[in-house]
């Protein structure tokens, strides 16, 4: 759950990191020596992502309120198309443009609203304090530069180190994140390295200057299965050294259930539940995450070749909000309310919320 | 397993070769994606095939299918060896076996409508006299697969991806197969749209006593689905075995791991085991078992490092390539 220790200074100590010097170039805003540290890290208000389309704005992401505390891992979770990636992108201020934008909401980081930030201030936060790992690494590499090359830029830019310094760090930060024969792999071209090799670099790059939260949008969706557990192993770790938070953008339940303290789940760009990882899986409450659930293949007596439990229908197209609940033509519990007005994110019990008129009962014995 | 009326397919030693590296210089190597394979199936049988990218699952069923050629071996079809046959003689056996894609989307011709995108196979193998024979074909088989006759004229881009795979699966099933492959038919589909084609096609196999060989990456949905399964490393099937026995008493270490490392659906489960390291590169393959540097298993004979060992039967159906199988579950 919360972070392993303590820290006074975020990860500025801890022996696999050290080598990095304990200052940077000193930042224009409160980052180093900021607010308090009490409170959450990331604090996300209301937020509002619309993309031009022909059909007029289609609203990706529709009033996103979550937080994210220190050491914490969140995992947001839900269908292509639910808002999950764009919200991340939101949180990095990569929106594409101009066809993206943000709409609405505030973005609080570690203190800072994001967005009233200067675009040069975004940029020193970003690969630095905020820092992202996409699902395919071949998109963050550059294919004509050397793998340890890319991680050391991230060192110079933000840190300040010489050329030699940063090279040095950089094959230490390779053999954290276990690349083996880290000094020859730097000198390797992306193309040279393997899908969970790559992965591993882009890693390296996303932690180089120790950030405080660590945005994972399907980190390990494009790789097997035996890479993908050693990859999340490799973020649980890095996690526990260093205090960072997670925030883990997923359609796997799998993943979720292995790494996550908190789970957000998104249906047409809102959330329709959040709750502790536990709760969620052993009571959940939303129709959409029952059903989510219910339709994952899990052995049991009998249950070879049963009929999966479908969700009939498919995700409403972004361009058109219907009036009432936006799951409510592929609910089994809708009734005309659901149809006619819009329920709100209500808290059903500690720390677990359901968008719902008509929440689904926990079973029994399971307090929630 | 004989070669009785119970077999639908038989695989013998079959061996998939591409040549790699073949520059001005001319002397190439060549690339081992299947190596001595042996598989049967059964009419209506569901058989998985596992194992991570690059492992020859893909290569393997698309020999099958005769989509790639084989380098070695044989494979009979029907009671017929189709190992050789040239494209014509394969026509008429091309209607008997058929292939669903992963991706739909670069599947479809973006150009034809859902009809035209169905009607294609009928016209190529004559299977209707007329137009209006074909159209009602069409209708029918947008039926059983579940697609709204109102989606008929529209392209694929205007259809969701579970929509897609369902035009995909109707034009499998047009000239009406035997033995469909489906590589990673689910992959590319969302979690509550891929119960919904995994339900598809459980009822399709059901109903026409259809024979898969599904490939498939996510053993949640092989354990579910499938009868048997084979799991592959570097070009060669280690494990072969019922279902139940597979998941329940795996043999191959490399099998083993391939269970512990998919994550549980229970929070705060024990984190199992890694395996480490990655598969190595088909072009250059160790020597001995293939599996042999990420093996966990302790106190290996001389043999793991020297010679690739064979699937040796272990019990009903279940055959283990692996020097150490003996330890058994542990």
């Amino acid at each position: 759950m919360g972070p392993p220790k303590p820290t006074g200074k975020r990860g500025s100590e801890g022996p696999p990191l050290e080598g990095a010097p304990l200052e940077g170039p000193p930042p224009e805003g409160p980052s180093l020596e900021g607010p308090p540290l009490e409170g959450p890290l990331l604090c996300v208000e209301d937020l509002t992502c619309e993309f031009g389309t022909e059909a007029g704005p289609a609203l990706a992401v529709d009033g996103v309120s979550f937080t994210v505390a220190r050491g914490e891992t969140v995992g947001l979770v839900g269908e292509s198309g639910c808002g999950k990636s764009a919200t991340a992108l939101a949180l990095m201020g990569l929106l594409p443009r101009p066809a993206g934008r943000v709409a609405g909401g505030e973005i609080l980081f570690d203190g800072e609203a994001l967005l009233s930030l200067s675009e040069r201030r975004r940029r020193d936060l970003r690969g630095n304090r905020l820092t992202m790992v996409f699902q395919e690494p071949m998109t963050a590499l550059n294919p004509v530069m050397k793998a340890g090359e890319q991680v050391a830029e991230v060192l110079r830019r933000h840190r300040g180190l010489s050329r030699k310094a940063a090279w040095e760090k950089t094959v230490s930060l390779f053999e954290d994140v276990g690349i083996p024969a880290p000094a020859d792999r730097a000198r390797d071209y992306p193309h040279h390295l393997s899908g969970g090799m790559r992965q591993r670099v882009v890693i390296a790059m996303a932690i180089a200057c120790e950030p405080a939260l660590l945005v994972a949008d399907e980190p390990t969706t494009a790789l097997d299965v035996t890479i993908q557990a050693q990859i999340l192993d490799l973020l649980k770790s890095l996690q526990r050294r260093t205090g960072l938070s997670i925030l883990l953008i997923t359609h796997d339940l799998g993943v979720v259930a292995q790494v996550c303290d908190r789970v957000l789940v998104m249906y047409a760009g809102q959330i329709v539940e959040s709750a502790p990882v536990q709760d969620l899986f052993a009571a959940p409450r939303h129709p959409y995450t029952v059903g989510l659930l219910r339709s994952m293949p899990r052995p049991q007596p009998g249950t070879h070749r049963s009929r999966l439990p479908e969700i009939p229908g498919a995700v409403p197209p972004i361009t058109t909000r219907p009036t009432g609940c936006l799951f409510a033509d592929r609910c089994n519990r809708a009734e005309a309310r659901c149809r006619d007005r819009h329920p709100s994110l209500d808290a059903l019990g500690p720390d677990h919320l359901a968008r719902c008129h008509f929440p689904v009962a926990p079973p029994e014995g399971e307090a929630t | 397993m004989s070669d009785g009326p119970d077999t639908l397919l038989k695989a013998e030693a079959v061996t998939v070769e591409y040549p790699v590296g073949a520059g001005l210089l001319g002397h190439g190597g060549s690339l081992r994606a299947v190596v001595d394979v042996d598989l049967t199936l059964a009419p209506g049988e569901c058989h998985g095939l596992v194992g991570e990218s690059g492992c020859g699952k893909s290569s393997l069923g698309r020999a099958l299918v005769r989509l790639t050629d084989v380098t070695a071996g044989r494979i009979d079809f029907e009671g017929r060896d189709i190992t050789h046959l040239s494209a014509r003689a394969l026509r008429p056996i091309r209607r008997r076996m058929q292939m669903i894609f992963q991706d739909p989307q670069a599947s479809l011709n973006p150009r034809f409508t859902v009809a035209q995108a169905v009607a294609e196979p009928l016209a190529i193998h004559r299977l209707a006299p007329d137009r209006a024979a074909r159209s009602d074909r069409v209708q029918r088989l947008l039926s059983d697969v579940g697609l709204d006759e109102s989606l008929a004229d529209r392209y694929p881009h205007e259809l969701s991806g579970g929509q897609r795979q369902r035009v995909g699966v109707a034009r499998a099933l047009a000239v009406d197969p035997s033995f469909i492959v489906a590589d990673e038919p689910v992959s590319a589909l969302d979690v509550s749209v891929q119960a919904q084609l995994l339900n598809l096609l459980e009822d399709l196999r059901a109903q026409r006593d259809l024979a898969f060989l599904f490939i498939s990456h996510d053993l949640r949905v092989v354990r579910h689905l499938c009868d048997h399964v084979s799991v592959m490393y570097l070009g060669r099937i280690v494990e072969q075995a019922p279902v139940a026995t597979l998941f329940d008493a795996p043999r191959h270490p490399y099998t083993r791991a391939l269970l512990e490392a998919l994550p549980s659906l229970e929070p705060g489960a024990p984190l199992a085991d890694r395996l480490d390291g990655e598969v190595p590169s088909p072009l250059d393959p160790p020597r001995g078992c293939p599996f042999h540097p990420r093996c966990p298993v302790q106190d290996r004979p001389q043999a793991c490092f020297e010679t690739p060992p064979h699937p040796e039967p272990c019990g009903t159906s279940h055959s283990v390539a692996c020097y150490r199988a003996d330890r058994g579950v542990t």
